[in-house]
């Protein structure tokens, strides 16, 4: 059986990397994630896989060397907290643009600004909308659990580099503060330039072999011609992650009349809501999405017919119930219920506001 | 079996600790386990508080608005908790320093006189472990021998050495707690 340890989510990030194989890990000091680097520093990969785990000099600094880590194809991965992040975005914009893979993880907190150390989720849209410029999307997993802070460093590597495109880990403050039970998973081993080469094909600038042309990876082309056919291309892939990946779990959802979104932790405490719910003979529902690009919108789609209402439920003023109601498109009414700058609903207060807003 | 609980208290008193024991204990039997502490602006207040969930089935919220026992080692923690128990539910409480006592009819409280215990006994760096014996006999929701372990899983090793002394605060605890209501 394998071994079960209470770690906080921010923890068993760390694990999870070392476990999985990552080459690099580079970041910067931030409130409520810095257990990541700590919990890296305290293992000491360095002496046993061979990781890296390096502090930069900023979150910019970070991610620059994501950029160059993962040109030579290594699986590499930064975290920080929300403010960091936005000092990431143009680097996730140039990677997406290079179509490089890599995992970032942001543990959101209060915004805007510096803001409060408090769990939040109000960087969904600058997670899934695009934080830096041009068009690009990123894979964006949210997890609920600390299992799953585990699990998906594993998922994130696997899609980041199935795609070759930058992956997040969107969690917050409560799912990376919070312990729980983990199961560890075999360890994986770093993969050889050689076993690069053969897993993921021969783009990454491993050294050039005299049966091909060097590689040039970069996400500048300034003829638009070009630029369009890499646009087009992006999209084309963007079409493909969406009609392959879509990952969600759904709660008491087949006789719902009702239907609660929700993700990470208000997913949990959604959780709760659903319980509070049946036990006033109210069939109510939750749909979690886990990958919030791609999102779950032909679930939802699905789902709509038999619903009377849906309530979108968030820490923050409400940024997916925009997605929700795009999917839903008009065909049953769509609440939306949040809190804002650190501060988080308990499932009674949820569940007032649900009673509410459909005068049930 | 559900028990949802939250110890509060001072910076420094092992509330944090407590709960991490408890919650290793709870993964020792089998069961299913949450811990989330404060770590917001009120841990630079001075008071310290974690939501601990010990669970046969998977644990959905870990916010709570309700609790099943509240631990309380101070007066804030008193005024903050005692309305946050459920009718029928725990509230246990270190009398060492506080003003206003309980004064709920609905549940049942006891006291442990933790501090002045684990003093006595000269182990007042045990005095969490106290208050969790005195918990334990009052809810006995883990066997003793997991308590242990769990205590093992959450000493680094260079600690392994104070196993006894914890093992006997937490029988301390088990022998002095009073009912009060």
């Amino acid at each position: 059986m394998a071994e079960k340890l209470l770690k906080k989510g921010n923890e068993a990030i760390a694990l999870a990397a070392i476990r999985y194989g990552a080459d690099g890990y580079f970041g910067y000091p931030i409130t409520p994630q810095s257990e990541v680097m700590e919990t890296l520093m305290e293992e000491m990969p360095w002496e046993t896989t061979g990781m890296v785990v390096l502090q930069a000099e900023s979150e910019t600094s970070s991610i620059n060397m994501l950029y160059g880590g993962a040109c030579c194809g290594k699986k590499v991965m930064t975290s920080s907290s929300s403010p960091g992040i936005s000092l990431m975005c143009e680097g996730l914009s140039y990677m997406a643009g290079a179509e490089l893979p890599c995992l970032v993880v942001n543990v959101i907190r209060g915004g805007p600004g510096l803001g409060t150390i408090q769990p939040a989720q109000g960087d969904y849209f600058q997670a899934v909308k695009g934080g830096g410029h041009g068009d690009y999307k990123i894979i964006v997993l949210a997890p609920a659990s600390v299992q799953e802070m585990y699990d998906f460093v594993g998922l994130g590597f696997d899609l980041a580099f199935k795609y070759r495109i930058p992956t997040m880990i969107l969690s917050d403050g409560a799912i990376g503060q919070m312990m729980e039970k983990v199961e560890l998973r075999d360890p994986v081993k770093r993969l050889t330039d050689e076993e690069i080469v053969e897993k993921y094909g021969d783009w990454a600038t491993v050294g050039k072999p005299a049966t091909r042309n060097g590689n040039i990876i970069s996400s500048l082309s300034l003829a638009a011609s070009e630029m369009e056919a890499i646009n087009l291309r992006l999209q084309e892939k963007y079409k493909t992650i969406e009609e392959n990946e879509i990952r969600f779990e759904k709660l008491m959802c087949d006789d719902a009349d009702y239907m609660l979104v929700a993700f990470g932790s208000s997913a949990r405490i959604c959780e709760s809501t659903v319980e509070i719910a049946r036990e006033k003979g109210i069939r109510l529902g939750l749909l979690r999405p886990i990958t919030l690009f791609p999102f779950p919108t032909p679930v939802i789609q699905k789902m709509t017919p038999q619903l009377k209402g849906i309530m979108s439920v968030e820490l923050n003023s409400g940024q997916m119930v925009e997605d929700v109601r795009l999917a839903v498109n008009g065909a049953v009414p769509v609440e939306f219920y949040g809190r804002m700058g650190g501060s988080i609903f308990s499932p009674e207060e949820v569940f007032k506001a649900f009673a509410e807003k459909f005068k049930l | 079996m559900k028990e949802e609980l939250i110890i509060a208290g001072f910076g420094g008193q092992g509330v944090l600790s407590m709960g991490r024991i408890l919650a290793y204990s709870g993964i020792m039997q089998d069961k299913e386990v949450t811990w989330m502490p404060s770590y917001g602006p009120e841990m630079r207040g001075g008071t310290a508080n974690v939501t601990v969930i010990i669970s046969d089935k998977r644990i959905s919220s870990p916010i709570l608005q309700w609790c099943d026992t509240a631990i309380v080692l101070n007066q804030q923690s008193m005024d903050k908790f005692e309305p946050m128990v459920k009718k029928g539910g725990l509230l246990l409480y270190d009398p060492n320093g506080i003003i206003r006592h309980p004064t709920r009819k609905d549940i049942k409280v006891c006291s442990i006189e933790a501090a002045d215990l684990s003093n006595r006994m000269e182990m007042s760096k045990a005095f969490n472990m106290v208050v969790l014996g005195a918990y334990l006999k009052v809810k006995p929701i883990l066997e003793k021998e997991n308590v242990i372990k769990g205590l093992k899983k959450s000493l680094p090793e260079r600690y392994h050495n104070l196993i006894p002394m914890n093992e006997q605060a937490i029988e301390l605890g088990m022998r002095h707690v009073k009912e009060v209501i």
